[in-house]
């Protein structure tokens, strides 16, 4: 664990934790709130967003790039709410139908637009790139304190870390508000809490957690933190408060067993190469929901019968 | 047919005509509320009494639990004011305590009984405010009022359907309002926590507090409720128990729904 390690698995194991979190403190919200598919939708709607963002300004800087998306997650947030107004149709089939179409919208414009000779497909959409973003000036521990390799950490870190801190300062601020209206949405509006406010402020941020993350780990993982930490989460206890911190316990953890499982699985198994980081971290999600459903002390509570 | 402008114009009228009094604990003016194109709610007016138990009596979808919430601003009204103890009613929310329908809010929430009850001071504790003792003693005591203290700490999925109505009653207790907003509190409930809620709900109206239930069960209106208001989207009738809850009225306002035999059997007023 020496200057190797800092170098090659430090950031992107910083990077991965902090996006897992980023995505699993709003998840727990969405998933009680039956709104888990937004966060799908919106990690979806992301490679629309970044396609037009490369037609329009011609580049594939960052800036822009992450306009895009945002911008794609709004539209795809007002494209919901008017498919659910004037379809009159339930919630979870206007995410469907509008993540759907706005996906293959982007699939569609990046085959008919010039962007062969560019970094830009799918694979990068869905899988990002964490095994490349690593701290090429560090030299080993000492290099933390170092300035010059400080500024050379990549910027994707930097910005997945300002994301998770504001989105667990944004959640401890607005915790009882985003609880009281979550439990109870008539209760909440009659004591004075802004409650249609408070569910687009709760999209708003799982859209920037969206955002921020996919362009480092990709929507795989971002789908994955938004559903199955919280979901895994609510099945080791009955108080919202704790739910809250197992499910940021268990992203991390998905965050670096997948890591490392990615990086020497393969190897200790006899394969030659490593898979995917992404995809590892996902799949380590789900086993840890998995297993929770079998073994976690609270897992018969949710639809289980409840007498008179 | 008669000329729907007409109707409206004579109901404007009347409502002109219907003044409200200053000690009214909840004026509504000419409520219309609507989901789609058919209005939900149509020109309502109420006037509660103050220091009384109003019903609001009226067959399935006829706009009952519409009209407590559009009257709380809950749900978006398309025409009519409503005034709280002589004000407009936003200016005076902190005094209006709201029961919403038991049935409204996910139970397998994770939450404790009296995290449920402590929801019930967040005017006083704020974003921010932290949960002391006192505030601790208070909620417990309002659990007690309502026969649920020994159930504090239980996860809310853990209870019956009517003790998950009282613990919304008990929220609602802490809330120390004057004006007390029920939706259907007596639904799918045991006749144990029935006699507890009419029990807590008449020890209100004792302390010169108003309450408004939303009620289904005819056949307890004389016995629990001094005030009626009947409504089918409109208004059907208002008044006194004695004078308004009649076989007419009922008639009237179920259409030909209620069966004259389901009638006779009431407790309507003497004649």
């Amino acid at each position: 664990m020496g200057a190797e390690f800092v170098q090659l698995s430090l950031t992107p194991l910083l990077i991965g934790v902090l996006a897992a979190i980023a995505c699993a403190l709003p998840g727990n919200f969405l998933i009680l709130r039956r709104q888990a598919l937004i966060g799908d939708a919106i990690s979806h709607v992301v490679l629309p967003g970044i396609v037009v963002a490369f037609l329009v300004t011609g580049v594939t800087a960052t800036w822009p790039m992450l306009l895009g998306a945002a911008g794609a997650a709004v539209v795809a947030v007002i494209l919901i709410e008017a498919i659910k107004r004037l379809g009159r149709i339930e919630p979870g089939a206007a995410m469907g139908v509008a993540f759907t179409s706005l996906f293959a919208a982007g699939v569609l414009l990046l085959e008919q637009s010039d962007t062969s000779g560019v970094h830009l497909d799918v694979q990068h959409a869905l899988y990002g790139n964490l095994e490349s973003l690593i701290w090429f000036q560090a030299e080993g521990w000492h290099s933390l304190a170092d300035p010059v390799a400080l500024a050379a950490l990549p910027p994707e870190l930097v910005r997945m870390a300002v994301t998770a801190a504001a989105i667990a300062l944004l959640t401890a601020f607005f915790w009882r508000p985003l609880k009281l209206s979550t439990f109870d949405e008539g209760f909440a509006g009659a004591v004075g809490i802004p409650t249609a406010a408070v569910s687009l402020g709760l999209v708003i941020a799982a859209a920037v957690a969206a955002v921020a993350a996919f362009d480092a780990v990709g929507s795989i993982i971002v789908i994955a933190m938004f559903i199955c930490p919280p979901a895994a989460a609510r099945l080791m206890t009955n108080r919202l408060e704790v739910q809250v911190l197992w499910s940021v316990a268990f992203a991390a953890l998905s965050a670096i067993l997948g890591y490392v499982l990615a990086g020497y699985g393969p190897l200790w198994l006899g394969a030659d190469n490593a898979v995917s980081a992404a995809g590892m971290i996902a799949t380590v999600s789900g086993l840890i929901l998995a297993l929770a459903c079998l073994f976690a002390p609270h897992r018969a509570r949710i639809g289980a019968p409840k007498g008179v | 047919m008669s000329n729907p402008a007409l109707e409206l114009a004579s109901e404007a009228g009347e409502q002109l005509a219907r003044p409200v009094p200053a000690d009214s604990p909840l004026a509504i003016r000419g409520l219309t509320v609507s989901y789609g194109e058919k209005p939900a709610v149509f020109s309502v007016d109420a006037t509660v009494p103050a220091r009384s138990m109003t019903a609001i009596i009226g067959p399935n979808g006829a706009g009952k639990s519409t009209l407590l919430k559009a009257a709380l601003g809950i749900v978006p009204r398309l025409s009519g004011r409503v005034l709280a103890f002589g004000v407009p009613l936003a200016q005076v929310m902190h005094r209006i305590a709201y029961v919403p329908q038991r049935a409204s809010v996910d139970w397998d929430f994770p939450t404790r009984v009296i995290d449920v009850v402590l929801m019930g001071l967040y005017r006083e504790l704020g974003l921010l405010g932290l949960v002391r003792r006192h505030h601790r003693e208070r909620a417990l005591a309002c659990l007690e009022r309502v026969g649920m203290a020994e159930f504090a700490g239980r996860q809310i999925g853990a209870l019956s359907g009517g003790q998950q109505q009282r613990v919304f009653l008990a929220r609602a207790l802490a809330q120390d309002a004057d004006l007390y907003l029920l939706d259907e509190p007596f639904a799918g409930v045991d006749a144990a926590t029935e006699r507890a809620i009419i029990d807590v709900l008449k020890a209100l109206k004792a302390e010169k507090r108003a309450v408004v239930c939303v009620h289904h069960d005819l056949a307890t209106v004389t016995d629990y409720f001094d005030h009626v208001l009947l409504i089918n989207v409109r208004r059907i009738a208002e008044g006194p128990v004695a004078s308004t809850f009649t076989a007419e009225n009922l008639q009237k306002t179920y259409g030909g729904r209620l069966a004259t035999a389901h009638i006779d059997q009431l407790k309507l007023p003497a004649a």
